[in-house]
C-alpha cells in the first residue's frame, strides 16, 4: 500500500486520524499479531500511559479501538497487539512492514502505576488481556525499586495459547517478579497449573492487604477475580481493571460505550472496582 | 510414623483446622503418610474411592483420557489442597485419574475408615463435611468457569 500524501491531522481534533506505518508483524497466536508501528512523518508518537489505548484505521474498511502492548518509554515506536475477530482487526491483522494505517489517540485512563509506589503489585490477566497490562509491567520494571512485591498471575485457555510466552518465560528467571501461569485445560505433558486464574489467589506472593492489583482481561474473569481477590482481604478500592464497551468516537462523545453513567472511553477503560462494582452485575449494562 | 506424629502432620493440615484435638486424633486413626514419583498415579477412572490424598507437597493433575486426545488435565492440585471429593458419597468412585505431575508428599486417608468414623460420630462427620463442601462448592464454580471459555475470541 502506498504512503498517502495526506498531512498529518491538525493538533487538537481528536477525530482526525494521523497517519501510521507499520514497521513489522510478529505472529503471536493463531489469530492474534503484534503490530510495530512508526508515525508516517518519523516524528515521536505522543507520550502515553499504561492502559491508554488507540484508534486504529484501516483505509476503507474501519476503525476500532486497540490497547497499546509496548513499552511507554518507547515513543518512536508504538506496540499494540490485536486479536482477528471482525472485520477490522482481521484486516488489521493481515497488515504487514511498509503498510499505512490511521491511528487516533492515545486515550482513556490509566493503571496506577504511580499510586502503587511503595506497595505491592498484583497483576491479574487473562487470554488478551495480558497486553494491555504490558506496558505497566515495563514501567514496573523499569522502576523496580520503587515497588514492593510484584507477581503475574496469567490464565489462558491452553499451553498453545500463552501471550508473549518467551517475555513471560524471562519474567519468570527474574528473582524480584513472581509469574504464575495457569490454563483452563492441557495434555498430559504440561507440568504447571491448570485450573482457573482465581485458584491462583490462595498462594499469592504479595500482601492483599496494602496491595494494588491491575485486572485486565474478560469480564466474566475479572468479576469473579475481583472478588476473590476482596475475598482474600483485598480493599475493593485497590483493585483496578478494564472494561471495554463499544468504543467509536472514542472521546465522550457519540455515547455507543455508555456504561451506566460513564463513558468506557474517557472514564476508563481502566477503573476502580468500588466505582463499577455494582454495575457489573447489571445485564442491561 | 506413630499416631502422635500423624495428628500433627494432619493438624497442620488446612482441611483439618480447628478441629478439636479428639477429632484430629480419630481422622489421624485414618492417616498415612505416602509418596509418589513423577508419573505415578494416587488413582485411576472407574477405581474405588478408598483413600483421599491430603497434598504436603508436589503437584497433582487431574486428568481425563479422551480417544483421539490423550490425557486432557482439567486442575492441578498443590501443597495445602485435598485430591478427591468422591470418597464422601456413593458409589464411592473416582470419575478421573489423579497423576502426580512432579514428586508429590501426602498425607493419604483411609476414605472406608473415615466415612465409618463420620457414621459412628455425627458431630465429626458434620465437621468433615464442613470441611470438604466448601471444596467441592469452590471446585463446581471454577469448573463453570471454565466450561464458559473466556479466553476464547468473541462469538
Amino acid at each position: 500500500m502506498a504512503l498517502p500524501a495526506e498531512p498529518a491531522a491538525p493538533d487538537g481534533d481528536p477525530l482526525l486520524p494521523r497517519v501510521a506505518r507499520v514497521l513489522r508483524r510478529t505472529r503471536e497466536l493463531p489469530d492474534t499479531v503484534t503490530l510495530e508501528l512508526a508515525t508516517a512523518d518519523g516524528s515521536p508518537f505522543p507520550a502515553y500511559r499504561p492502559g491508554e489505548f488507540t484508534m486504529l484505521y484501516v483505509f476503507g474498511v474501519g476503525e476500532i479501538p486497540v490497547s497499546i502492548s509496548g513499552d511507554p518509554a518507547d515513543r518512536m515506536r508504538l506496540v499494540q497487539t490485536i486479536r482477528a475477530v471482525g472485520p477490522v482487526s482481521s484486516a488489521l491483522s493481515r497488515l504487514s512492514a511498509g503498510d499505512v494505517l490511521g491511528i487516533r489517540g492515545p486515550y482513556g485512563t490509566a493503571w496506577p502505576v504511580a499510586a502503587a509506589e511503595g506497595r505491592d503489585v498484583l497483576l491479574m490477566a487473562g487470554g488478551l488481556g495480558l497486553a494491555p497490562l504490558r506496558p505497566a509491567i515495563y514501567q514496573l520494571l523499569a522502576n523496580r525499586q520503587k515497588f514492593g512485591r510484584l507477581e503475574l498471575m496469567y490464565g489462558t485457555r491452553s499451553p498453545d495459547e500463552i501471550l508473549f510466552l518467551h517475555q513471560i518465560e524471562n519474567w519468570r528467571r527474574r528473582l524480584d517478579f513472581d509469574v504464575e501461569v495457569t490454563v483452563d485445560h492441557a495434555g498430559g505433558t504440561w507440568r504447571r497449573n491448570v485450573g482457573v486464574v482465581t485458584r491462583l489467589i490462595p498462594r499469592m506472593s504479595v500482601n492483599p492487604r496494602d496491595a494494588i492489583a491491575m485486572v485486565c482481561g474478560p469480564e466474566v474473569m475479572m468479576r469473579y477475580g475481583a472478588i476473590a481477590l476482596h475475598d482474600a482481604g483485598m480493599p475493593e478500592s485497590g483493585i483496578w481493571m478494564a472494561l471495554e464497551r463499544n468504543m467509536k468516537c472514542a472521546v465522550g462523545l457519540c455515547g455507543h460505550c455508555q456504561f451506566a453513567g460513564s463513558f468506557a472511553c474517557k472514564d476508563g477503560s481502566v477503573m476502580r472496582y468500588d466505582t463499577v462494582r455494582d454495575m457489573l452485575a447489571l445485564r442491561e449494562i | 510414623m506413630a499416631i502422635e506424629g500423624l495428628a500433627r502432620i494432619v493438624r497442620e493440615q488446612k482441611m483439618f483446622a480447628g478441629l478439636n484435638e479428639g477429632f484430629i486424633e480419630l481422622a489421624a486413626g485414618c492417616a498415612k503418610n505416602v509418596r509418589f514419583d513423577a508419573d505415578g498415579y494416587l488413582f485411576r477412572t472407574g477405581e474405588a474411592a478408598d483413600w483421599l490424598y491430603l497434598v504436603r507437597g508436589g503437584r497433582v493433575a487431574l486428568e481425563v483420557v479422551t480417544p483421539g486426545r490423550g490425557a486432557v488435565q482439567f486442575l492441578s492440585l498443590g501443597a495445602g489442597e485435598v485430591v478427591g471429593i468422591s470418597w464422601l458419597l456413593p458409589p464411592f468412585r473416582w470419575g478421573y485419574d489423579a497423576r502426580a505431575v512432579e514428586p508429590v508428599r501426602a498425607v493419604a486417608m483411609d476414605a472406608r475408615c473415615l466415612r465409618d468414623k463420620c457414621e459412628a460420630d455425627h458431630d465429626l462427620g458434620y465437621a468433615v463435611l464442613k470441611r470438604f463442601l466448601p471444596v467441592l462448592v469452590e471446585r463446581l464454580q471454577a469448573t463453570r468457569l471454565q466450561m464458559l471459555d473466556v479466553y476464547g475470541a468473541p462469538r
